[in-house]
């Protein structure tokens, strides 16, 4: 199986190519992919301990998301 | 204020789609760059990409707004400008980045306004996104390079660099 293209264009003479990427490109992309796929996990998990946490102080204040809102406003 | 605006170059992505797309040799002649995008990309779930200069892949600082999904978010990076399309399968994202004084020897400040949407019906199917981004980097910026953080833009993505001048 071929490896994935990569196209780039020559701004000064107006070329377009169509470049198989190298194994060490695949690999490098490959790596680059996980990396972001870890820091989006971290950031998902962030986000729903945030939302966990605001739930919770908002059961401890005894008020609602749109209570809170109005208090911030 | 600019008043020339001159299409560089141009390319949409064939039927193979493309890892990633990129415009070399870019002329120091003008004032400013403006790209225009339209992209998708065949990853299964999220994607992100990284809008990246002299295909460096670090000093970048950017602060992202979205919202239509009910909430508002942001996120810096250091790989890339980095637009988002925080959906499934050919989420369309399109979005215009402005580069003024690209060719300069200060550090590359970079807007960007973006709009996304899915083909699958539901809630949130449609995104707008405002970004602030900076590249602290001094030298000229020659080439830039689009580039999602996995999976193949698809065929039909297009991407317009367009040169601007103030005279």
């Amino acid at each position: 199986m071929p490896n994935p293209t990569r196209i780039e264009i020559n701004c000064e003479t107006g070329v377009e190519s169509i470049i198989e990427l190298t194994d060490a490109e695949v690999a490098e992309m490959t790596y680059a992919a996980e990396l972001a796929a870890e820091k989006k996990a971290e950031e998902d998990a962030k986000a729903a301990s945030d939302a966990t946490a605001k739930a919770a102080l908002l059961v401890k204040l005894g008020i609602t998301a749109d209570e809170a809102k109005l208090l911030l406003a | 204020m600019a008043n020339t605006f001159e299409l560089i170059a141009s390319s949409t992505v064939g039927s193979g789609g493309a890892s990633t797309v990129s415009f070399t040799s870019i002329s120091s002649s003008y004032t400013d760059l403006c790209l225009k995008m339209s992209m998708a990309n065949n990853t299964a779930s999220w994607v992100d990409w990284y809008i990246q200069f002299n295909s460096s892949t670090s000093s970048y600082t950017d602060k992202l707004v979205y919202t239509g999904n009910g909430s508002s978010a942001s996120s810096t990076s250091d790989s890339g400008i980095q637009p988002r399309t925080p959906l499934s399968t050919q989420a369309w994202m399109n979005a215009e980045i402005y580069i003024p004084n690209y060719a300069g020897s200060t550090n590359k400040s970079v807007s960007l306004d973006q709009g996304w949407s899915r083909n699958a019906s539901g809630n949130g199917s449609t995104f707008t996104g405002l970004l602030a981004g900076l590249w602290s980097n001094t030298a000229a910026i020659t080439s830039i390079q689009i580039v999602p953080t996995s999976g193949n833009i698809v065929q039909y993505s297009t991407a317009y660099l367009y040169g601007v001048k103030n005279a």
